[in-house]
């Protein structure tokens, strides 16, 4: 890298810290925090809530199972960000945590029903005994991906930037691999309860074909609930001084470094929490109706679609990636009609994205900092992460 | 030990076509940086537009493609390739001087990026029904199926049969002239000497009076030029080809992509040897292991080298500069 780009890149560094700083008032006693706080994810639920209800009278269930898609896509996409984004890392093999927690997720649901209930329907209304198996067997994913996080985190203390992208492509492979040689679901209650222990090896959840059966937990409440807990965790992070430091990363590893910042633990951090999301957001998506949670969606193609919300959407602003990941869900669904032109005029409009504006919708901002009235603080627009070769 | 020459065999042969796309991509990324991951389509319309070009060229001369009695004429062949490598040649061209070119001082995740949409859209493109058409399609047999060489180890019943076929043949000496040619082209002329270069240093080779736009075009079609013979040499091998956007093909891609990274990225010589590792890793692991986890292997060697050697086999470890 030559001189002049470096010193781009200490201008870049200011302007973030200096756009980033919260738009709304921080001040306020500890208890109105503590309410302040509590008040966004009281609105997420109740905007749950209103749409799982409300949203069947409006729309028919092809509109609906959208909605529910763009829910968990802004999952996925929020949480890669926070690897993406926020860090700097680039990580292409996040659908591989989003599958491996759908596994974990569905065995759970499916052989637990099974052991409770003697069947794979699903059990009680909303908030029944069903879905309380159904959200804490989505928390199990998410734990198991968020090991698999620390995993694969571990690689990004020795490398950098498309290393890094290609250890963790090659990991989503290694899953979709390993997965497609499991062995076939069991379907009756009483061969699971006959079979004992050593049928759990290879683990019954049907191999190439994928795992089928699975109860159809998923419903508009609980991923926007579980969106809304995603969306407040990031962004709580973001303005965290771990967020901070993470950014700092983002900006200049050694610069960041020389400050202080501990580079690894940081950045494994940053795996863990969105490996997490992701797992969970694999819970939902395994037990969507319409969906068989199979082996290929660990593959790269899969992954590549969250990575390019997160591009379009600009690093690290969260409501930016929203929007794309909404965007570009809903997108493919309308342009159906085209049928075979459909991902024709999708990957143009990528390119297209990227060669007219390069940073994204909102570049490293909030939507709220592209407003005409807050213009004054959102100077910088170009982010130019620097990835430099290891 | 006929099943250990047998797989030794074919893990040349594969490994001769890894390394070809993987030179593809070596060079691209020592000159751009950036994984240029519309390599892998470049390889499929290498592929596809062979195929199209045999089963137009077959009637013309009076056979049909689709029950071929005898093979071809042997230049046949030849054209079909060289009008793919032309094709190839043009298409890497328009990618670059289109999409790339103007991305020269982006930030390189966006390169990336793009590179994908690049991707997606030559996959897609090719699915149209009137270019590839969205179905598997077997490619006709253009060389004889010959075989050159066999024998045997052990006597009488027991006697087990190793066969070395034309195509293998074929496959292993024409990517060896290429890579000599490549070699030759990087290392003893003029151009070699500017693509060096560029790579080294953009900024400081356009000091010395070095056309870089030109360099890095002529870098793209070389590498789509390679890339469109391995897609021949595929189809030559293993006739039946999946559709243009099957994830077969980028899977293709990616462990090419292994390969140069395996034996150090930007090093054209480690491109080659990362490719025939691979190979063997590949072949060899599916044969005495598992073949179902055939992908798994290359992947795991990817990452055990990248953690003991991070700058691959023949990679020179670069110093970051604060």
């Amino acid at each position: 890298m030559t001189t002049p780009q470096k010193s781009d890149h200490t201008k870049t560094s200011q302007a973030t810290v200096s756009s980033s700083t919260p738009p709304s008032s921080t001040s306020g006693g500890a208890v109105s925090n503590t309410l302040t706080g509590l008040l966004p994810l009281a609105i997420g639920i109740a905007v749950a809530l209103t749409l799982h209800f409300g949203l069947p009278l409006i729309v028919n269930a092809f509109y609906a199972r959208i909605v529910m898609d763009i829910g968990i896509a802004i999952i996925m996409a929020v949480s890669l960000n926070i690897v993406n984004g926020m860090t700097g890392q680039f990580s292409i093999g996040h659908a591989g945590f989003m599958t491996l927690g759908g596994y974990l997720a569905a065995f759970i649901t499916y052989y637990g029903s099974m052991l409770i209930w003697g069947d794979v329907k699903t059990h009680g209304g909303l908030l029944g005994p069903g879905e309380l198996l159904f959200v804490s067997s989505c928390i199990m994913g998410g734990v198991l991906a968020a090991g698999a996080g620390y995993v694969v985190g571990l690689p990004s203390l020795r490398l950098r930037g498309d290393y890094l992208a290609i250890v963790t492509l090659g990991f989503g492979e290694i899953i979709r691999v390993v997965l497609q040689q499991t062995g076939r679901v069991i379907n009756h209650a009483d061969a699971l309860k006959q079979g004992g222990l050593s049928q759990l090896i290879p683990p019954p959840v049907g191999g190439a074909l994928g795992f089928g059966g699975v109860p159809k937990y998923t419903n508009i409440f609980w991923v926007y609930t579980i969106l809304t807990i995603t969306i407040v965790a990031a962004y709580r992070l973001k303005r965290s001084s771990l967020g901070r430091s993470m950014i700092s990363i983002r900006e200049d590893e050694i610069a960041a470094q020389a400050m202080g910042v501990n580079i690894a633990r940081q950045k494994i951090l940053a795996f863990v929490i969105a490996a997490f999301f992701a797992g969970v957001a694999g819970g939902l998506f395994a037990h969507e109706s319409g969906v068989i949670i199979s082996p290929q969606d660990a593959g790269f193609q899969r992954s590549f679609d969250y990575v390019i919300m997160t591009v379009l959407g600009g690093r690290g602003s969260i409501t930016g990636v929203m929007l794309a990941a909404g965007i570009l869900t809903a997108l493919p669904e309308f342009l159906r009609d085209f049928d075979q032109y459909r991902l024709i005029v999708y990957a143009l409009l990528l390119i297209i994205m990227m060669l007219v504006r390069p940073q994204g919708l909102f570049g490293i901002h909030e939507i709220w900092n592209m407003w005409p009235l807050r213009r004054r603080t959102t100077k910088a627009t170009v982010n130019a992460p620097s990835q430099e070769a290891t | 030990m006929s099943d250990f020459a047998q797989t030794l065999i074919t893990a040349l042969a594969i490994g001769s076509l890894y390394a070809l796309i993987a030179l593809g991509y070596t060079m691209v990324y020592g000159i751009l940086k950036f994984i240029n991951f519309a390599h892998s389509d470049i390889v499929v319309l290498g592929a596809w537009s062979s195929y199209k070009l045999a089963i137009w060229i077959l009637p013309a001369i009076g056979l049909d493609p689709l029950n071929l009695k005898a093979p071809p004429p042997f230049w046949v062949p030849a054209v079909v390739m060289l009008a793919a490598m032309v094709l190839c040649g043009a298409v890497g061209f328009a990618i670059e001087r289109l999409a790339y070119r103007r991305l020269r001082r982006a930030p390189r995740l966006n390169v990336l990026i793009t590179a994908i949409g690049v991707s997606l859209l030559l996959q897609n493109f090719g699915q149209l029904s009137f270019i590839f058409g969205a179905s598997p399609q077997s490619m006709p047999q253009l060389m004889p199926n010959l075989e050159l060489v066999s024998f045997s180890f052990g006597e009488g019943e027991s006697a087990q049969r190793v066969v070395i076929g034309l195509v293998d043949v074929v496959i292993f000496s024409l990517a060896t002239v290429l890579m000599l040619l490549m070699q030759y082209l990087v290392f003893h002329t003029k151009l070699g000497v500017a693509m060096r270069a560029v790579s080294f240093n953009t900024d400081t080779a356009a000091l010395m009076g070095i056309n870089v736009d030109r360099v890095i075009s002529f870098t793209f079609v070389l590498g789509s030029v390679l890339a469109a013979a391995a897609g021949f040499l595929l189809v030559m091998k293993y006739t039946s080809m999946n559709q243009p956007a099957h994830a077969t093909w980028v899977l293709l891609g990616l462990k090419a992509f292994v390969a140069a990274v395996i034996g150090g990225i930007g090093n054209v010589r480690g491109a080659v040897l990362g490719g025939f590792v691979i190979a063997f890793v590949e072949q060899f692991g599916a044969f005495y292991i598992s073949s179902a986890y055939r992908d798994v292997y290359v992947f795991a060697l990817l990452i055990v080298i990248l953690l003991v050697k991070p700058s691959g086999l023949l990679g020179t470890p670069m110093r970051e500069k604060v």
